[in-house]
């Protein structure tokens, strides 16, 4: 069994509908690609699995690990194994990198029933340098607030520190290369592919091919106007490089501009 | 706007869950004036303390002039006090205590309930604890008594040192100043009295507080503080109340006088339960090169009206108004902070931080004034607001006087609402949402708690904490 299935999702914000039925199964530790032109729906669908509150599920269902993922809460999904790595992440102004990660760190690490089992702190010490070494980040970077006068990168690093320690079944990573150099696609892409494996899959969401030359999709959809309009192997993603998006009616390319 | 007005019992009912501070000891009181107030329980109250002619008589004037002024016609709402069915005087036992284990059962068990012995014994050099009027136990460390700190209970230095108390009690909060500082003018009982001589550095906080137990209570502790040239104290109060369907008043009045290069910084953490009448009057005078810091936080109560004061009268002086402000349901905090610039190049900072939710009401108020000849001062004032929902409401009324044209000044007001992108960021690492939401908020007011000693830092976050629990889902 699939450790994500999607059948017939429809979900709207503001009663415009954005994704029109879309059905996908991403099988464990699997990587997948999900590209689209701008307003094809890809945000919308990584909003949506992690459940976001503006948008509106009107029908089909969403299942990770054999769960009704849309009967829970964002919190509960992260529990269950699923992260995303926001575009966008949001400031948290006055909260210390370092300790809203342990907090989320304990967060998971709570009981069936809610009882505490808090991380000691030499253990938490040790599992968050390890990974800023990994990721090639500032020791600084702890006691900055989080993603508060961050620069693109730093956002960016910071979001897949947050995913290789809370080590999550399911990546998802929305557009994670805009804003980034190559340098910096390389540090983050790194990271990713140092994680994924057996224990994590990914969901990787991009509008250009640039990002799946450092991480190697095994399936790639091409989503188009709220629906997978196609599937391949990571072939396809050479075929959107060189002829854009044309192919599906859309006049726009899969490679950065200027 | 507030959509809905919740009644106290209602509001009540909704702190219920999360007020920790609630339960109260049923005892019986050494002695209690009647219910009610009258010139006649003024001079009985003094009698009984058998004080010097001359603070009677002050209190006899400050009486009369509290019951001809008029109630303040801004801030809160205080025409539903009702001044008739409160108890101005009670003195729950005989003794004051030197130890935690010469008080009856059910006080100590209060106390340690509210975890004041085990404080003292951590980190604190002093220690008074009033329950409703009177001062039960009061302890000094030896060193501190030994290089002559005095800290007793207001009472106490007014029988020890009575010279000190006729040249400054009343002289920087006048019995005439306003409605509730000549109430407690009248009818003021406990507190402390602190004098740190020149030089002097105490290093760890002295601690006083105030407990408020029985039903219709009225609190009107009187606190003096003088630090000397070039000395300093931090001085921390606390204060919880049990949760009554009835209202008590809690009305202090505090002066603090800093002498020459001295230096006070008087913290409180306001916790009152939310049928609590909190008026307060607060006010320092700091002379040349002294240093006054106001950190004001107010978690409870019904109503409070507080604006901690300095009065930079001395050249070089500095002062400082730290305030935090938390309403919830049925709460209103009309607080803030004043500052009058006397003396030349003398600076100032107000910094407010306000945080609404359930239908609470938070307000600042504040007045910046600058007198004629106070030459390159400089000031600046910061507030910002947090509102959680949207049946919450904050108001800024910020009063700005200048005399003087040679000064710098700025000031600074935001609004935020805590946003929904914030609220799902969090969630989607895991955190619930009352979790998320009090990260956003203890973020939010950590410019000020990163000025606590670290005991008040983890005690101001995890009441936050219990705020934010209990409405959430």
């Amino acid at each position: 069994m699939p450790d994500l299935s999607i059948r017939n999702l429809h979900a709207t914000i503001d009663g415009a509908e954005i994704l029109r039925g879309i059905d996908l199964d991403v099988d464990r530790g699997s990587v997948h690609a999900i590209m689209g032109p701008n307003g094809s729906g890809k945000s919308t669908l990584a909003h949506v699995l992690m459940g976001h509150p503006a948008y509106e599920v009107t029908e089909g269902s969403i299942t990770f690990r054999g769960t009704d993922v849309l009967e829970l809460e964002p919190d509960e999904r992260s529990r269950l194994g699923i992260f995303l790595a926001f575009q966008y992440p949001s400031a948290i102004p006055g909260v210390t990198v370092a300790n809203f990660l342990r907090m989320a760190v304990n967060a998971h690490r709570r009981g069936p029933d809610g009882e505490e089992n808090p991380i000691r702190i030499p253990e938490f010490r040790k599992l968050l340098q390890e990974n800023m070494e990994m990721l090639k980040i500032d020791r600084s970077m702890t006691s900055r607030y989080l993603n508060d006068g961050f620069s693109g990168g730093e956002k960016k690093r910071a979001e897949i520190l947050q995913m290789a320690v809370l080590r999550p079944r399911l990546a998802i990573m929305d557009e994670t290369d805009s804003g980034l150099d190559i340098d910096a696609l390389r540090i983050v892409s790194e990271g990713v592919n140092h994680l994924s494996g057996p224990d994590m899959g990914v969901l990787v969401i991009t509008h250009y091919a640039r990002l799946l030359h450092y991480i190697k999709p095994d399936v790639i959809h091409v989503l188009v106007d709220g629906r997978i309009a196609r599937t391949g192997g990571p072939e396809l993603a050479d075929e959107l490089e060189r002829d854009g998006y044309a192919a599906f009616g859309v006049d726009e390319e899969a490679v950065p501009v200027g | 706007m507030a959509k809905t007005e919740l009644t106290p019992e209602e509001a009540q009912a909704t702190a219920l869950g999360e007020y920790k501070f609630g339960f109260h000891d049923d005892m019986v009181p050494f002695f209690r004036t009647q219910r009610g107030l009258n010139e006649e329980i003024v001079r009985e109250i003094s009698a009984y303390k058998s004080e010097p002619e001359w603070m009677m008589e002050f209190r006899v004037k400050a009486y009369r002039h509290f019951v001809e002024r008029e109630l303040p016609k801004w801030g809160g709402d205080l025409g539903r006090i009702d001044f008739d069915n409160i108890y101005y005087y009670l003195k729950p036992v005989e003794e004051q205590a030197r130890s935690w284990d010469d008080l009856p059962d059910g006080m100590r068990e209060t106390w340690d309930k509210l975890g004041i012995p085990e404080a003292e014994k951590k980190y604190l050099a002093g220690v008074g604890a009033q329950y409703e009027s009177e001062v039960v136990y009061h302890n000094l460390q030896k060193e501190l008594a030994d290089q002559g700190v005095l800290f007793a209970d207001t009472d106490t230095g007014l029988r020890e040192h009575e010279d000190i108390f006729r040249e400054l009690f009343g002289t920087v909060i006048p019995y005439n100043d306003n409605k509730f500082a000549a109430l407690n003018s009248a009818v003021w009982s406990g507190g402390s009295f602190i004098y740190v001589p020149p030089g002097v550095k105490v290093e760890l906080p002295l601690q006083a507080y105030f407990r408020i137990n029985a039903e219709n209570m009225g609190q009107f502790e009187r606190t003096l503080i003088v630090v000397d040239r070039d000395a300093y104290v931090h001085y921390v109060e606390g204060c919880t109340a049990p949760i009554y369907s009835t209202d008590s008043l809690h009305s202090a009045v505090v002066e603090i006088i800093v002498r020459e290069g001295g230096r006070c910084r008087y913290t409180t953490i306001q916790n009152w339960s939310t049928n609590v009448y909190n008026l307060v009057t607060k006010r320092a005078v700091a002379e040349k090169n002294a240093t006054m810091e106001w950190v004001d936080g107010n978690l409870g109560s019904q109503l409070t009206m507080k604006y901690p004061a300095v009065l930079l009268k001395g050249e070089g002086a500095h002062g400082e108004v730290l305030s935090i402000a938390f309403a919830g349901a049925g709460q209103h905090q009309d607080a803030g902070g004043k500052i009058t610039h006397m003396a030349p190049n003398t600076s100032s900072v107000i910094t407010s931080k306000s945080i609404s939710k359930d239908g609470g009401r938070s307000s600042y108020r504040g007045l910046l004034q600058v007198n004629d000849g106070a030459v390159g001062s400089r000031s600046k004032v910061v507030c910002d607001a947090l509102i959680l929902d949207d049946e919450s409401r904050t108001d800024t009324y910020p009063y700005i006087d200048i005399k003087e044209n040679a000064v710098d000044i700025g000031h600074e007001a935001t609004v935020s609402k805590i946003g929904d992108e914030q609220l799902f960021y969090l969630m989607s690492r895991g955190l619930s949402e009352a979790e998320a939401s009090a990260m956003v908020v203890s973020g939010f007011i950590e410019p000020i708690t990163k000025e606590l000693p670290l005991e008040y830092a983890v005690e101001m976050n995890r009441l936050i904490q219990l705020q934010m629990e209990g409405s959430v889902g």
